[in-house]
């Protein structure tokens, strides 16, 4: 079988949406839908992620990789679809400020893996806990750029915990990159470096999850 | 005979010279905490620029650092675009949601007079107050956004993507638009008394938009903007990294460069010997859990990888403390810049301290 990954994290990286489509259609001939998703899609999003991380690819970079990796995998796999993964009920949301571009990038990863999930845009503590509450969520990932928003997640976690509602809560954004303690003492369940290791984080909390 | 210490200035000046003064200086740029010691709320202190210049004088008397900041909150530039801001009790006041939401917005943008806008004037007066107070002994260091990173403020960060990748035309109109306000806010800071600008360009660094792209973005706007403003003025990338652009940098019209704890600082001060006075790199994050003596030791070592040979100045590496941190914290800063910063520096013992 061809490894598309590659040239298609190429395609990628350069912004070329045409490339990425006709990839996904070269590899569509000898893969299903959800296997070009975990093997193409999800490989080279991690990859790029990875990349970032170590400071050797940028944010715009992977925010326009997800966005075009959103679009090809709505066209592979609508939503809605029964392809698309077994999950338990997700939400995401940026806690008390707008800067939005970072669960934006995780909201495209997941939705490009095959996952489905709540959008709850920028909310604050009540309101996002009310929300988890309605929809009886079970894995809530919370994007911050500020820190006192970061600091506000324990009062999250502290109000979901008498709720009687096993939400697992995963953090992402600035405050916890540069402080690797942080996800602990608001007590979040994992933290993400990087969009590249939301789908592995979503994995082992569902195995964990009663 | 024992020398006179220098004053701040001297101090400053020198470093940016690439020669040793007496000690390396510290930039303190704390935004929020001259609340604290005016017993004010954030959002009360924030509403006056006599507020700000007191509250800046205070803190620079009790820490003992070589600058006052004239730097409010990031989204006062927009506050006077007529965005609206959001203040916490307990963190900077937060642009709320960004004003640009279509391409007629930016066809039909313009920016508004410098000299009319409120929120601007309460700058210049606390910039006009502290000139009166410190005159030369001390620089003041006014604070512009550059055109390039403005627009995330301007209409949000995944949108201006968009419109940097795929409407090229008006991406340039908008950036046009927000260089003649730059040049005319980084110009009336001057005017009303600062020293230098801070031109804080975070969507320039590597960290947002790949290394290739900078010397067609974010460096070419920096000439023509940097160009056009009467003073000196240092490149700000708020914690983002900028090692693999350094030289282009060098190259901006910039003296100084504000850099990153997650790059090496030892590399980043080989990269600007002699071309770029280092700014950095204290992580203000971690800062708000130091205890003195680690505070002091992240002193020490940052002193040991960069101080020598002048062209350093000691700073966080975002250009704002957390309100978080302690002022126990921040005087064990002091304290240890003092201590470990004075010039002859020591040699490095081989136990690393």
């Amino acid at each position: 079988m061809t490894d598309y990954s590659l040239q298609f994290e190429q395609a990628l990286l350069s912004l070329d949406r045409l490339s990425a489509k006709k990839l996904i259609r070269q590899a569509g001939t000898e893969l299903t839908a959800m296997e070009i998703v975990d093997r193409m899609v999800v490989t080279a999003l991690s990859r790029i992620g990875e990349s970032w991380e170590r400071g050797d690819a940028a944010l715009s970079q992977i925010y326009m990789a997800g966005r075009i990796c959103e679009e090809l995998v709505d066209q592979l796999l609508p939503p809605g679809t029964t392809q698309r993964k077994d999950q338990p009920p997700m939400a995401i949301a940026v806690l008390d400020d707008f800067h939005l571009l970072g669960k934006r990038i995780v909201y495209s990863v997941l939705r490009s893996a095959g996952f489905e999930l709540k959008d709850y845009g920028r909310v604050n503590v009540d309101e996002l806990v009310d929300k988890v509450q309605a929809d009886r969520i079970r894995i809530l990932l919370i994007s911050t750029l500020m820190l006192h928003s970061a600091l506000h997640v324990r009062e999250v976690v502290a109000r979901l915990q008498p709720s009687g509602l096993d939400v697992k809560v995963v953090v992402g954004g600035a405050p916890f990159l540069f402080d690797d303690q942080l996800w602990l003492k608001v007590g979040a369940d994992a933290m993400g470096h990087s969009a590249a290791e939301v789908t592995g984080i979503i994995a082992t909390l569902m195995g964990g999850l009663a | 005979m024992k020398q006179e210490p220098m004053t701040s200035m001297q101090r400053v000046l020198t470093t940016l010279n690439h020669r040793e003064p007496d000690r390396v200086p510290w930039f303190l740029l704390a935004t929020m905490h001259g609340a604290r010691e005016l017993g004010l709320s954030i959002q009360d202190y924030f509403a006056s620029g006599e507020h700000v210049a007191e509250g800046q004088l205070r803190l620079r008397a009790k820490y003992g650092h070589d600058c006052l900041y004239a730097f409010f909150y990031a989204p006062i530039e927009v506050e006077a675009w007529g965005a609206e801001v959001i203040y916490v009790p307990d963190g900077p006041p937060n642009s709320a949601r960004p004003f640009i939401d279509d391409a007629d917005t930016i066809t039909s943008l313009t920016a508004p007079c410098v000299e009319k806008s409120p929120p601007l004037a309460k700058v210049l007066q606390a910039i006009a107050l502290m000139k009166t107070r410190v005159g030369d002994e001390c620089p003041i260091i006014g604070v512009v956004m550059s055109p390039f990173s403005l627009p995330v403020m301007q209409m949000g960060f995944g949108p201006y993507l968009d419109l940097l990748y795929q409407q090229p035309e008006l991406f340039a109109r908008l950036i046009q638009v927000n260089e003649d306000f730059c040049v005319a806010w980084a110009n009336a800071q001057l005017a009303a008394g600062a020293t230098a600008i801070c031109y804080f360009d975070p969507v320039s660094s590597p960290t947002v938009i790949p290394a290739s792209q900078y010397a067609a973005t974010g460096l070419a706007i920096a000439q023509k903007t940097i160009s056009r403003i009467k003073g000196p003025v240092a490149t700000h990338f708020a914690s983002g990294r900028s090692l693999p652009i350094l030289a282009e940098v060098a190259e901006s019209g910039t003296a100084a460069v504000g850099v990153s704890c997650l790059e090496n600082l030892a590399e980043i001060k080989a990269a600007c010997r002699g071309k770029l006075t280092v700014l950095g790199n204290l992580n203000g994050i971690e800062m708000r859990r130091w205890q003195p003596l680690e505070a002091e030791e992240k002193v020490r070592t940052a002193i040991a990888e960069a101080g020598s040979g002048g062209g350093y100045i000691l700073s966080d590496n975002h250009g704002e403390i957390p309100w978080q941190v302690r002022e126990e914290t921040l005087l064990a800063i002091g304290e240890a810049v003092r201590r470990w910063g004075t010039y002859p520096l020591a040699p490095a013992r081989c136990d690393g301290r």
